[in-house]
């Protein structure tokens, strides 16, 4: 991703309680959800709570790391973090939930940007924090 | 209708709470809430909450609600939100109202923080990718909607040619020279699939109403336009989270629950107005409220439906695509279902007696949606 970058860095979250687990998890190199242990909900961004069943009995696990790019936009207009029109990706992951990102190490065009491709988190290293990007994968894999 | 309070706790710990976020202090004081009076959040339909967004707590407690408060007037918006959770429960608006407060005003943990960096979760979970607001964020399901559906970008483009003939017989709209689907495909790129012309305005305006009841209406010295039903709610704050990127949650509870409280079937709406911040947001607007099956609103308004003469006639100022938008438009859709109400629209659609006006806030974060009518009901 380093050469899709500009001058400026990306904005950076700022953890929380809450979320530190997931941010602890991509310096760590793991994507990490939450799973619901009373009715087996698999949710993000993290919450101490089932957004299901409103249960506070939730775990922390590390998922596959796998997904599939469900919907996107190439952005044109000029970002003080990225050069050229670059995509803003909604990945859904292969344990259900969805999230935000950026697809790497591929052409940011329609034609190279195929929805239902299948992708793998990779992690962008910002110095305390490290960000989950997406980047294509073999289907087989 | 007497309304009572059937739960009441407050946070687990008070006083320095360091480990725990803003948001987290709602869902603790929530959860605890919610344990007190047996209940869980799938019970709740009714949210209030002031200092966050109720998109927020609605959100993060897993509520999908047909009624929300956020007025925020400082420290007695709670005694607002009895008192409107009361009138509401009264109106039949909801049944089961959580109010919620939580407030990291020590350890300012989790506070604020919009797009770009931050506390919050959107600051979070979508603030590191390049997100340039609305342009990139409402527009990002519409690429599923085509592959799901079948929607051409032509079709996307008919959209905003049609409301430009619309806008072609408002004089004050901004934009009214009539342009082709070529002239929006060949518009300037904005976020792909969008160009220019499928994105709405950047203007400046204003406007307001005024309300009272039916009783009173009478002596006032323009025709009443009747307030026939309402909806409301909120989904998410992060676009990313939708339960479906191809349809809005939030604009199928509002609408409805507006269209149940005004007791009307679809055949019943003679005009309507969906906030059209960008072009996909009517073909939203028409099949999240059931007027058209789900993948067939672009055909609908391919077919000249929603164009003047149409069987229903749609955002018939021009929308916010072509009159003016000015951030916030909802108020401009209004005063459109007011004007055809009233008989007084440039573009008067004839013999109109029921206006479904439907509106979005942020990024399918909310909606609203006002049934009108030109009779007392």
């Amino acid at each position: 991703m380093a050469d899709s970058l500009g001058k400026r860095p990306r904005p950076l979250p700022r953890p929380t309680p809450e979320t530190r687990h997931f941010w602890d998890g991509t310096k760590a190199g793991e994507l990490r959800l939450q799973r619901c242990n009373d009715c087996g909900h698999v949710y993000l961004p993290p919450r101490p709570l089932c957004p299901a069943c409103s249960s506070r009995n939730v775990d922390v696990f590390t998922a596959s790391g796998k997904g599939k790019l469900l919907s996107y936009v190439i952005n044109h207009r000029p970002h003080p973090s990225f050069d050229g029109p670059y995509a803003i990706a909604v990945v859904e992951l292969d344990e259900g939930p969805t999230m935000l990102s950026n697809i790497v190490d591929c052409d940011q065009t329609p034609d190279a940007l195929v929805l239902d491709m299948p992708l793998e988190v990779t992690f962008e290293d910002n110095g305390d924090i490290a960000i989950p990007l997406f980047r294509p994968r073999e289907s087989q894999s | 209708m007497t309304v009572a309070i059937v739960g009441a706790a407050e946070t687990t710990e008070l006083g320095k709470i360091p480990g725990m976020s803003q948001i987290q202090l709602h869902a603790d004081a929530a959860l605890n809430t919610l344990a007190d009076a047996g209940l869980k959040a799938k019970d709740i339909d009714g949210v209030a909450t002031a200092g966050e967004s109720p998109v927020n707590v609605a959100h993060y407690l897993g509520i999908a609600p047909r009624w929300v408060d956020g007025s925020s007037v400082g420290g007695c918006s709670f005694m607002l939100h009895v008192r409107h959770a009361a009138a509401a429960i009264e109106a039949g608006y909801a049944d089961t109202v959580l109010v919620t407060h939580g407030e990291s005003g020590r350890s300012g943990v989790g506070r604020g923080g919009g797009g770009g960096g931050g506390g919050s979760l959107l600051a979070q979970f979508e603030g590191p990718y390049g997100s340039m607001g609305p342009t990139t964020m409402f527009t990002i399901g519409v690429l599923r909607y085509m592959k799901q559906y079948g929607m051409t970008h032509e079709q996307l483009a008919m959209v905003a040619v049609v409301q430009r003939e619309w806008a072609g017989m408002n004089p004050r709209a901004s934009y009214r020279d009539p342009i082709t689907v070529d002239d929006v495909l060949n518009s300037r790129m904005i976020a792909y699939p969008f160009h220019l012309l499928e994105c709405c305005l950047v203007t400046d305006g204003g406007g307001a109403l005024i309300l009272t009841s039916a009783e009173r209406a009478a002596d006032f010295p323009n025709k009443p336009v009747y307030i026939l039903g309402s909806g409301e709610s909120v989904e998410t704050p992060m676009v990313s989270q939708m339960k479906d990127l191809t349809s809005s949650q939030a604009f199928r509870i509002a609408g409805g629950e507006a269209m149940r409280s005004a007791r009307i079937n679809h055949g019943d709406v003679d005009h309507m107005m969906v906030y059209d911040a960008f072009a996909h947001l009517p073909i939203w607007g028409l099949e999240d409220l059931g007027f058209c099956a789900r993948g067939e609103a672009p055909g609908f308004i391919e077919d000249g439906n929603t164009r003047p003469g149409g069987a229903l006639p749609l955002n018939t100022n021009g929308g916010g695509l072509s009159y003016m938008h000015s951030g916030m438009y909802g108020m401009y859709a209004l005063q459109e279902s007011v004007r055809q109400m009233r008989g007084t629209a440039p573009a008067q659609v004839p013999g109109a007696a029921v206006s479904l006006c439907l509106g979005v806030g942020g990024m399918f974060a909310a909606s609203g949606c006002i049934v009108m009518g030109n009779e007392l009901p």
